[in-house]
């Protein structure tokens, strides 16, 4: 009998953290136990993206969305949903404003705005099957490019696409393609470069889990474009799922003789193998990435020559991120002109964005180039949480900047299509390649992190810049120095030791870096620290000149203090605080107003944590 | 497994999708059985076997089936709302199996209401 309703139970890393497998084997149980399990089906699918409310579960083919489940909801929904006819709404998504739950995935506004391309397939397919990848045309625009298309179109169809690299530099995927082809010397291979390293970037580890095939499909008719006999995924070790899951759709394409020689009798041959990286950052460099490939330390190297003429095993080799790829057969099979009429003038198509920080719906979303950061936060995003103000955003990683929140009074000129050039806000910037390397930032891989005003900037430049400090290869000497003698600065500023020479002298060295350093990572490292320097430069000056942290966030600068009102009528002296204290250094008695003793306190916070009546005050 | 040649895979393709076309929420008609108290009561169930039933045995990949609760005409459960695409949906009551076979044959398949079995054509006005 067929299905009647399939339970499309979301398994992405993030909701499997939060237990999904727990539910779905609630949930088949459930079913079996009502004997509904010929009516209805469990799918596991990739994730769905919208992490923040998971563990979650889309019923189709109503295509209601029910979300934040544990083993203890399911025989309500079982017996109300399948059984009654009646959706649960009590285990629906309600939005903050909202005044009822929202039934359906596709009136959720975290859906409603996004246009999906590279995750065309999340959440309808199970990625483990590849029967379920090409019930949705999969492996069509193959065939296409085998049988109606020469290489030379294939690639003019992507270089008119307008495709550029989604790992971050944004360089023409088609102009890369060509390169290669006309390179000289044989073999030639082709990679995908799914060593994603980005603190809270999750867009390629996404696609891995949810849709590999997608990325086999693309690597296949780049193989066409190119030439190539050969393809490496290299994948970071620490995606177990999407290493996985990738592994078993080459398996099952290499069975449906989708991978091998003579695949679908049109004579072209291509194979995929797997490479694992142990977790370095740098390996995301493309000369790192191969010379991981080739077993040797992932050490970048100077370009050129760049890896289109002399890259894996010294042949001319195609490298392209994971989301490019993916990218890639719906561009063959709908054509250029349909993907080049999505997004601006100089970026088209869509990109994913991990959208992670202080904004409610936390996610991976995939969006048009061109939406403006506004519409990204608030009307997919939902806003700041616990009704704090907006701050700034990060965009690109460790090797991006900070963009601060509408500066009305400084407002950017922005050129619109038409030539006509007009004043506007920051968060109504349209986001592209251009327009973010404008404001002293880039595209990066696509990690969005919002801030709220309890984000001290000069902190999180501190974290960035220790995270590329200790990722610095050391093959170079402004990366290798340069990256450590800014940490310690910025270390000295956090902890009330800072001088304004420091501030000079951090920025010197950043552009020194900046312009000097071999690889990707050293010419981006500095860019959080001098983009917070330009829009934040009051919150530096407030750390070094008057020992303050404007945001409470660097504990060596504040000072604590217990309100003695508060301390008495709310809380009756209770004395948590003083129990808990490391250093022993708060005083009182039962019903008195504590007292913390500025001589013994050593700023660790704990006092502030554990007091239930906020009488802890930090200055 | 045998290499696929390029006609196997639109098979295995036009296969697959009959599976997983329901997720896309696309179907040229949608069955509704209600299943409220009152409709499980008077066979809802049975009657929600007999419409997956015959999708089966007649192989049709573009019928959607769906469930809700009661519609408020508790005396004639079991009831279904068939909703063919583009046209306004009519409601079924009182039915058995062999009433279900005919819609199937006559509405679902044929084309045209089966009147006799139908309570009315439309829904009430919400709001």
């Amino acid at each position: 009998m067929p299905y009647r309703v399939h339970c499309m139970v979301c398994a992405g890393t993030g909701c499997v953290s939060n237990r999904s497998l727990d539910v779905r084997e609630a949930l088949e149980r459930e079913i079996r136990k009502r004997g509904l399990q010929e009516e209805i089906q469990v799918v596991t699918t990739g994730c769905n993206g919208f992490c923040a409310v998971g563990p979650l579960m889309v019923v189709q083919p109503d295509g209601i969305f029910y979300q934040q489940l544990t083993p203890k909801d399911i025989p309500y929904l079982v017996e109300e949903h399948f059984i009654k006819g009646r959706p649960a709404q009590k285990l629906m998504y309600t939005p903050p404003e909202a005044p009822s739950p929202i039934p359906r995935m596709s009136d959720i506004p975290f859906f409603k705005h996004q246009r999906l391309i590279a995750l065309r397939n999340r959440g309808l397919i199970d990625p483990e099957k590849i029967e379920d990848y090409i019930a949705r045309d999969g492996y069509q625009a193959l065939v296409k490019a085998l049988t109606r298309m020469t290489p030379e179109q294939i690639i003019e169809e992507i270089t008119r696409s307008g495709l550029r690299g989604r790992g971050g530099a944004g360089f023409p995927t088609g102009v890369k393609w060509r390169k290669v082809r006309e390179a000289s010397g044989e073999p030639k291979y082709i990679i995908c470069n799914g060593d994603e390293g980005d603190p809270g970037a999750f867009m390629d580890r996404s696609i891995f889990e949810s849709d590999p095939h997608s990325v086999i499909e693309g690597m296949l008719i780049g193989a066409r474009a190119i030439g190539a006999r050969h393809g490496v995924v290299y994948i970071r070790n620490e995606y177990p799922l999407a290493l996985e899951r990738i592994q078993i759709a080459i398996q099952q394409a290499r069975e449906y003789g989708l991978l091998g020689e003579n695949i679908l009798d049109s004579g072209l041959d291509f194979d995929i193998s797997v490479t694992r990286g142990a977790g370095a950052f740098v390996c995301g460099e493309e000369t790192a990435l191969i010379a991981s490939v080739e077993g040797r330390l992932g050490d970048p190297r100077a370009r050129p020559p760049y890896p289109s003429e002399y890259g894996l095993w010294g042949k001319p080799t195609c490298i392209n991120n994971v989301e490019t790829w993916a990218n890639v057969p719906p561009i063959i099979m709908h054509g250029a002109d349909w993907y080049s009429q999505i997004g601006t003038e100089r970026s088209k198509g869509t990109k994913v964005f991990s959208l992670v920080g202080k904004v409610r719906n936390t996610g991976l979303v995939e969006v048009p180039m061109g939406i403006t950061l506004r519409e990204l936060i608030y009307d997919i995003g939902g806003g700041i949480p616990g009704d704090k103000k907006f701050k700034a955003v990060q965009t690109g990683g460790p090797s991006g900047g900070c963009i601060p929140a509408g500066m009305m009074d400084q407002p950017i000129e922005y050129v619109a299509p038409d030539g006509k050039r007009e004043a506007r806000d920051y968060l109504d910037l349209p986001i592209d390649y251009e327009s973010l390397t404008d404001v002293g930032s880039m595209m990066g891989s696509g990690g969005l992190v919002v801030m709220d005003e309890d984000t001290c900037m000069v902190d999180v430049a501190r974290y960035f810049l220790a995270f590329t400090q200790d990722e610095s290869c050391g093959a170079c000497t402004p990366c290798r120095e340069g990256t450590k003698l800014m940490l310690d600065i910025l270390n000295r500023i956090v902890e009330g030791h800072g001088t304004m020479d420091d501030l000079r002298a951090l920025e010197e060295i950043g552009w020194v870096v900046k312009q000097t350093s071999l690889c990707g990572l050293g010419k981006t490292a500095p860019n959080p620290v001098l983009t917070t320097i330009k829009y934040f430069r009051d919150e530096y000056v407030a750390h070094i000149e008057a020992h303050k942290c404007p945001a409470r966030v660097c504990r060596e600068l504040n000072t604590y203090r217990i309100d003695p009102v508060i301390c008495v009528e709310r809380g009756h002296g209770c004395g948590v605080c003083r129990r808990e204290c490391p250093e022993k250094a708060i005083f009182g008695e039962k019903n008195q107003p504590h007292r913390i003793d500025p001589a013994l306190c050593k700023k660790c916070g704990v006092c502030v944590d554990v007091c239930h009546f906020n009488a802890v005050i930090v200055e | 497994m045998p290499k696929l040649k390029i006609e196997d895979l639109a098979r295995i393709r036009d296969q697959a999708r009959r599976s997983t076309l329901l997720r896309e929420g696309a179907g040229r008609v949608k069955i509704i059985v209600h299943l409220g108290t009152c409709g499980i009561a008077a066979g809802g169930r049975n009657i929600m076997a007999a419409v997956l039933r015959e999708l089966e045995e007649r192989n049709l990949e573009d019928v959607l089936v769906s469930t809700s609760g009661c519609a408020g005409l508790c005396s004639r459960e079991p009831m279904m709302t068939v909703e063919v695409l583009g046209q306004a949906p009519v409601k079924y009551v009182d039915l058995t199996e062999g009433k279900v076979r005919e819609i199937f044959a006559e509405h679902i398949v044929g084309g045209r209401i089966a009147e006799r079995y139908a309570l009315a054509v439309g829904s009430e006005r919400a709001m």
